[in-house]
């Protein structure tokens, strides 16, 4: 029974803005809060992770961590970088035995060996990255493998039931295309779709929302609640505090691999979770605007003209300048052609026409590799993904980019033992959890490896610190912290005369950081704005339908 | 002269279902394994071993009993390929060419007349050993199937071969439906692509390629018994010529499809038929390699081809070709 004293009885009464449960009793059990709420219905528990322990080399990443899960509610589970909430998961999913504890599911104690277990018992997952076949069409994604299908395949049938469940849902996807085709978004409702057919009622996602646009993050938090309604259990893993509070239920926070709160959403606040999840106050402060008098353009765009990866005109005409001394925020709904733009200007995308010049100097033709010798940084969207090797290990990552320069290198051999300086020192200056800086990068959590892409980038090159820092959605996937961090960071950069390009869909850190914002909508600049004259109402009316 | 004209178009397309054949059953084979995820570069080996097998166990008994050896040779020494490449995680294309090597010696010295007539006579005393030292074995005999024969040119042309030709056409066409119509394919088609997501789901990935790379032996081996007992009258060493690598260049010009692989096979047939008639069309004495050269050069147009970063969106190798899978932990 003792154990089982934690566990919480919710009222699972959910409604999106409906009455949410009453609290009786508020207890208090060493560092952690724990509060009883009265179930009249005495709904059966859905999950029940008791004293989860998981070691990996180095860290605790589960130090004796308590879960449930009840049908219907929404619960999110929030944590700093590295606070264990992806490792908590993945034991529930199968991928990772635990060293100790115990799980039980709808009462019965079971033992998960693999995610196809999991499968089997109604757990399902979204991961971070996602899990499909590009190559296949939606359909064959969803029901690989799945037991409602006979051994010939009747397609039409398939077609009918998919798309059922899809308009049932108010999503578009057709079950024909090929995954290939799909926005981020719409790959991750395939990943939702993989999980409903095969009658998933536990459903987990790992930070869904830090692909998406917020259009489409809104819509899958409707998902959310309407499968929460369904009387499904859904777990909501995150860092952003908003989400927590206008999606969930009910709160689990965790730090440093430990449950450090357990709440009714509408009990708790804003200040409550962020202390709860960082262990101090949230920071506000960033480093002065310096005065940065605009002087001589790094950067200059001209009629610049780019084609996404489905051959659309992604980026049309567009035209600016970045100033040495100068953060020029780029403010849009995601998928208006910021992240062609961004690629195009790192030359890792064909440009149609148009120049690009950089302090005067035509490198519209330059590749990459001349545009990081030139003093240009560039940290990608999805860093986690798109920034680095998994397979090798985190010196290797944070020498990527230098190695073919002394002191890395002599004309010949790299030379480790300053490489592994470099790495130390990055590891140390970024505060990146890391077993070692021979570790590989695969087992660092999502925000960490965030992290190094950044240390590595914002290091610049061995001749010069970064003079043009490009950088896309830099702090999606950090905590408030790692944010923060990256903010005074880009702005110390800034300061010294650096010039940056920000693509961010969060319109306040833009605000917080720009020197002038210029809006984007439909591939084209459509307006440009001083940062102090800007409003965040007439650019956001920008964003949304690209005329005020 | 129409009838003369006629009968040439007949005869060459009889010579190129004849020749294809060959490469429609290795091709068949190894688009399920490639789409398994392995790359088998033993298949020379394979169709070698096959091709003697087939032999040996001709003179021991019959036809039956050879081409049902071919086959089990054929996917015992893909068994080993799996083996090595999924189990022991080594590098495929050693292990696949380690493999070709060891077919080829072997094959060399079991079908030496003096090695192979003891073992056919330890298996069957009662072969006379004469016959076991022969070059030659019983040919398959054509079976022309009634009506379909007496169709205007593409009858004779298609319907009056052995039944080993007939069965790799039912062969590539169940092979289609069984790798897109069925459960098994999307199956199998997954782990070539994402083996770590297919696990997820729960499917058996080193079942899968084990199977496969089986199933793909055995159609090799049955290449190789196809060659000798149905092909070519007479044995000669390293039997198959580098027909096995011809087959592998074949499944990438078919895009790992069964369907276009027969299209292709009986291509590749008609220029290795066609070699053979030049000097009856009095063509140049260069033109025969000009001819050879042609399957290869194809291949290379058309792997650029493929690269196209438009096309290889649709039409690629499987992802996970050549990658062997190990569960994160
Ligand atoms: N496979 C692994 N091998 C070694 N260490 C690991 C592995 N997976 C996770 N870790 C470590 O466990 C800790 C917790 O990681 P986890 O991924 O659970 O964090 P998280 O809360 O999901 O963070 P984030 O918000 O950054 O994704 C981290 O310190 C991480 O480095
Ligand atoms: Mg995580």
């Amino acid at each position: 029974m003792s154990k089982n004293l934690f566990i919480l009885k919710l009222h699972h009464h959910v409604k999106f803005h409906g009455p949410k449960p009453k609290i009786n009793v508020i207890l208090k059990y060493g560092e952690r809060q724990v509060q009883d709420v009265e179930d009249n219905k005495k709904k059966e528990t859905l999950v029940e992770m008791i004293g989860i322990v998981k070691r990996f080399p180095g860290v605790i990443a589960n130090d004796n961590v308590d879960f449930t899960l009840m049908p219907g509610e929404v619960h999110a589970l929030l944590g700093e970088n590295g606070a264990g909430k992806t490792t908590l998961m993945n034991i529930l999913y199968g991928l990772y035995r635990p060293d100790a504890g115990m799980i039980k599911i709808e009462g019965k104690t079971v033992s998960i060996s693999s995610p196809s277990r999991a499968i089997k018992l109604g757990i399902g997952m979204v991961h971070q990255n996602f899990r499909l076949i590009p190559t296949h069409t939606v359909a064959e994604n969803v029901i690989l493998n799945s037991p409602n299908t006979g051994f010939f395949i009747n397609w039409q049938k398939i077609y009918d039931e998919l798309k059922k469940q899809i308009s049932k849902y108010g999503w578009r996807i057709n079950p024909e295309a090929r995954v290939w085709q799909l926005s981020a978004g719409e790959k991750q409702q395939v990943e939702i779709l993989k999980l409903l057919y095969r009658g998933s009622r536990i459903l987990i996602f790992d930070e869904p929302t830090s692909v998406l646009t917020p259009q489409e993050s809104r819509m899958l938090f409707t998902t959310m609640r309407k499968m929460a309604e369904e009387g499904k259990g859904v777990v909501l893993i995150t860092h952003k505090l908003e989400e927590a509070l206008s999606v969930s239920d009910r709160v689990t926070v965790m730090r440093k691999g430990k449950v450090v709160l357990v709440k009714s959403t509408s009990m708790t606040t804003r200040e409550e979770l962020a202390l709860a999840m960082i262990g101090r106050q949230e920071i506000t402060q960033l480093p002065s605007q310096g005065s940065s008098k605009p002087s001589v353009p790094i950067l200059s765009i001209r009629n610049l003209v780019v084609e996404g990866d489905k051959e659309e005109i992604a980026v049309n005409d567009a035209s600016f300048d970045i100033y040495k001394g100068e953060i020029l925020g780029i403010a849009g709904v995601s998928g208006n052609g910021q992240v062609e733009l961004a690629e195009a200007i790192a030359r890792i995308r064909k440009i149609k026409s148009g120049k690009i010049l950089l302090e005067g100097r035509d490198v519209s033709s330059y590749s990459p590799r001349q545009m990081y010798e030139n003093g240009v940084a560039y940290i990608p969207a999805e860093g986690a993904r798109t920034g680095v090797v998994s397979d090798l290990t985190v010196m290797e990552n944070m020498i990527l980019k230098c190695y073919r320069y002394p002191p890395y290198s002599d004309k010949l051999l790299i030379k480790w033992r300053e490489a592994a300086k470099l790495a130390n020192m990055l590891v140390e200056k970024y505060q990146i959890v890391a077993p070692s800086i021979n570790a590989k990068v695969k087992t660092l959590s999502g925000g960490n490896v965030q992290r190094l892409v950044l240390a590595r980038e914002l290091l610049g090159n061995p001749l010069t610190s970064p003079r043009l820092i490009i950088a896309v959605y830099p702090t999606s996937g950090l905590d408030i912290g790692a944010a923060e961090y990256v903010r005074t960071n880009l702005i110390e950069m800034r300061n010294e005369g650096a010039g940056i390009l920000l693509i961010s869909e969060d319109l306040d850190e833009l605000l917080r950081m720009s020197n002038r914002i210029a809006v984007m909508y439909g591939g084209r600049i459509v307006g440009v704005f001083e940062g102090s004259q800007a409003s965040k109402e007439v650019i956001g009316m920008l964003m949304a339908r690209g005329a005020g | 002269m129409v009838v003369a004209e006629a009968s040439t178009i007949e005869a060459a397309i009889t010579g190129a279902v004849a020749a294809g054949t060959i490469y429609l059953l290795a091709a068949t084979g190894e688009v399920l394994t490639e789409r398994s995820g392995i790359l088998n570069l033993g298949l020379e080996g394979i169709m070698m071993m096959g091709a003697s097998a087939s032999f040996i166990f001709t003179l021991c008994f019959n036809h039956l009993a050879g081409i049902v050896a071919s086959m089990i040779i054929g996917a015992l020494m893909a068994l080993l390929l799996a083996f090595f490449s999924v189990t022991l995680r080594l590098n495929q294309v050693v292990t696949g060419l380690a493999l070709t090597m060891f077919g080829t010696g072997l094959s060399g010295f079991i079908c030496a007349p003096e090695v192979r007539s003891s073992i056919v006579r330890t298996i069957n005393p009662a072969v006379p050993e004469e016959v076991a030292l022969l070059n030659q074995a019983p040919r398959l005999l054509e079976v022309p199937i009634p009506i379909l024969k007496d169709l205007p040119i593409v009858g004779r042309a298609f319907f009056t071969h052995n039944l080993i030709v007939y069965a790799s056409i039912i062969f590539a066409v169940s092979m289609w439906v069984l790798l897109f119509k069925t459960k098994w394919g999307l199956s199998i088609r997954s782990v070539g692509e994402n083996p770590a997501m297919a696990d997820a789901l729960g499917v058996n990935v080193y079942r899968i390629r084990y199977l496969s790379t089986m199933i793909g032996g055995a159609l090799g081996g049955l290449a190789g018994a196809y060659i000798f007992l149905g092909y070519q009258p007479f044995w000669v060493e390293q039997i198959t010529r580098g027909r096995g690598f011809i087959a592998l260049a074949l499944v990438i010009l078919a895009a790992w499809s069964p369907l276009r692989a027969i299209l292709v096979a009986y291509l590749f047939g008609g220029v290795e038929a066609f070699q053979y008639r030049v000097p009856l069309l009095g063509l140049g004495a260069q033109t025969p390699q000009f001819v050879l050269m042609l399957p290869y050069a194809v291949t290379i147009l058309t792997l650029i081809f493929l690269s196209f970063s438009k096309v290889k969106r649709r039409i690629s190798a499987p992802a996970a070709l050549g990658t062997p899978y190990t569960r994160e932990e």
